[in-house]
């Protein structure tokens, strides 16, 4: 038997434009990973505003092309579109399956994975909560935190799929265990069948930033790739062996081919030969590559280790308000003009007694992406024009609004000839909050009593 | 020997986990992934990069896919959320690793990989 998983979002923001052509290749299940690092930030500051918000709210729009064939009993959903609010991403998914005429669905909401309220509990019983990647101490934590949601991993999935859930909800799961739960489920892999889990986990991870793995920020033969403007998003065939087949939808533009695969191997990884994951560290070394051709890459021979005893988790902090504005100069003496402009700016900024924490200064065209890798400007290596953005951090964010003001009356009054802005509102928006993470370790014994999964089903 | 930018010898992708970002580097074939080995080590990118990683840069092999992975710590600017730079997830750092360049035997000195050709966005911006 083969289970045929699709990678249908990256993330959230990504287009539901690709469920249709997954579906009609007759997915089982359709994986919609949605949550970055960055995104848990973004619903953060969402459910500050409205209680009722903290998932990502395109979900909805996903389901409307999957409806059909769930209805069916073809295809069903896993997601963690919940973010840091599965109960209302579920009653968002119901009510739209209401709004489609389907019912008896059931759509199951995996809960257990928000810490915020038990951070006191963890700590008494004895969790260091300690920055994971600097090792300094939860007592030095700065300010309250905002969010704190463990990564788990495929099981409570898999309860929800016995239970016979057709669409599931998860918060804070880790990206590859939404694509390694059907593959437990249909396959009846055990939990200590480590090869096995590092096989649907080393799946998860090439289908979990869709497009990526047909082609999408590819260093390759990037231009020559078909109908670079419609790139599907991948699909695998996986056996119960643990044997899988990369692939996208017959007939669809981009390319599934050892390089595409190989870059999204090592996306976002540390260290290859040992991806810890809530379910199994996996060795992605051990696995063999087959560009079988036609769009096809087959994997095999992935070895696993025993998973560790802790699960990620991931806090977030309250860290200042940026702004940022955006002058332009022309040929000749560009560089040299946005220097001198951006030295005069932060010397009025401090005239006008604006405290500002941090500064950040990007010249366009010259430095801004590659920094000290960049050849420097010179006499024979002068850049045709040079955009200067400049964005600073303040503790205040009036204060931050202020700033950027500075920089206006120099379109008149600054002395270097011929400075434009870059298309409207020189002097930047309105302020944008400034969020720092904080990851750590929790042990597992402290979250899995607390995991439940929740069945609903959907009534006329 | 001769002095060739990585561009010409390999791909690259970067991503990022928190305030650190990983360059994974692809070789074509098993000489180039010993010359990679052999040129690219941690030290030489952590200096390529200088003042925008700030900590350290540890090297990882996948000789199954012809690949070195470089994780470079302190190199997002506080990472994600909170970075002030305008590539605050590191996606454009492989292009920078790649303009690295190391000594290659002379059998390489003229090795250049494919440039784009896209007359078809030509066409496209044409219309």
């Amino acid at each position: 038997m083969t289970v045929k998983i699709a990678g249908g979002q990256g993330f959230y923001g990504d287009t539901p434009a690709s469920v249709g052509p997954l579906i009609d290749a007759g997915v089982d299940y359709l994986c919609l990973e949605a949550l970055a690092e960055l995104t848990l930030a973004i619903l953060q500051k969402d459910r500050q505003r409205d209680e009722s918000r903290g998932y990502t709210r395109d979900l909805p729009r996903y389901l409307a092309a999957a409806l059909p064939a769930i209805a069916d009993g073809k295809t069903k959903v896993i997601t963690n579109a919940g973010g840091i609010n599965p109960t209302a991403a579920a009653r968002a998914a119901i009510d739209a399956a209401r709004e489609h005429g389907v019912h008896g669905l059931k759509v199951a909401t995996v809960l257990g994975d928000d810490l915020m309220t038990r951070l006191t509990d963890l700590r008494a019983a004895g969790a260091s909560l300690a920055h994971a990647d600097t090792g300094t101490s939860f007592d030095e934590f700065p300010g309250p935190p905002l969010f704190a949601s463990a990564y788990l991993g495929a099981r409570p999935i898999v309860d929800a799929l016995r239970q016979g859930a057709d669409i599931v909800i998860t918060g804070r799961v880790a990206d590859a265990a939404l694509f390694l739960a059907p593959c437990v489920f249909e396959h009846g892999w055990s939990f200590d069948d480590w090869d096995r889990l590092a096989a649907g986990t080393l799946v998860g991870h090439l289908l979990e930033c869709s497009g990526q793995a047909a082609g999408g920020n590819f260093s390759g033969r990037w231009w020559d790739l078909p109908r670079p403007w419609d790139l599907p998003y991948p699909i695998a065939d996986v056996e119960a062996d643990g044997t899988a087949v990369i692939t996208k939808p017959a007939g669809s533009g981009g390319r599934v081919d050892f390089d595409t695969v190989r870059h999204q191997l090592l996306y976002e990884v540390h260290d290859p030969a040992a991806y810890v994951s809530p379910d199994v560290v996996a060795d992605f070394t051990s696995a063999t590559f087959a560009d079988l051709g036609d769009d096809r890459v087959r994997v095999t021979d992935v070895r696993g280790r025993p998973a560790t005893d802790s699960y990620k988790m991931l806090l977030a902090h309250h860290a200042g308000w940026s702004g940022e504005a955006r002058v332009a100069f022309s040929w000749p003496d560009a560089y040299e003009k946005a220097k001198a402009t951006a030295a005069i700016f932060k010397r009025r900024v401090e005239m006008a007694a604006l405290p500002v924490q941090e500064w950040c200064l990007e010249y366009w065209g010259v430095d801004a992406l590659g920094g000290p890798t960049s050849p420097r400007p010179s006499v024979t290596c002068e850049p045709p024009e040079c955009g200067l953005r400049v964005a600073w951090r303040c503790d205040d964010p009036k204060i931050a609004a202020l700033v950027g003001r500075e920089l206006v009356p120099l379109s008149l009054s600054g002395p270097a000839a011929g400075l434009t802005g870059m298309g409207r509102g020189m002097g930047g928006g309105s302020p944008s909050e400034l969020l720092g993470i904080w990851p750590t370790l929790v042990d597992k014994s402290l979250v899995d009593a607390h995991v439940t999964v929740a069945l609903e089903e959907v009534s006329a | 020997m001769t002095m060739l930018p990585l561009r010409e010898l390999c791909g690259y992708r970067a991503g990022d986990k928190g305030d650190i970002a990983n360059v994974a580097l692809f070789a074509d074939d098993d000489e180039t992934y010993e010359l990679l080995l052999r040129e690219v080590t941690p030290e030489r990118v952590k200096a390529h990069f200088g003042s925008m990683v700030g900590g350290s840069v540890t090297r990882y092999e996948a000789r199954n896919v012809l690949a070195l992975n470089f994780v470079m710590h302190g190199a997002l600017g506080g990472g994600g959320p909170r970075s002030l730079r305008s590539d605050n997830l590191g996606k454009t750092l492989g292009g920078s690793l790649v303009r690295l360049e190391i000594d290659a035997p002379a059998a390489l000195a003229g090795r250049r990989r494919p440039r784009p050709d896209v007359s078809w966005a030509d066409e496209i911006l044409r219309g």
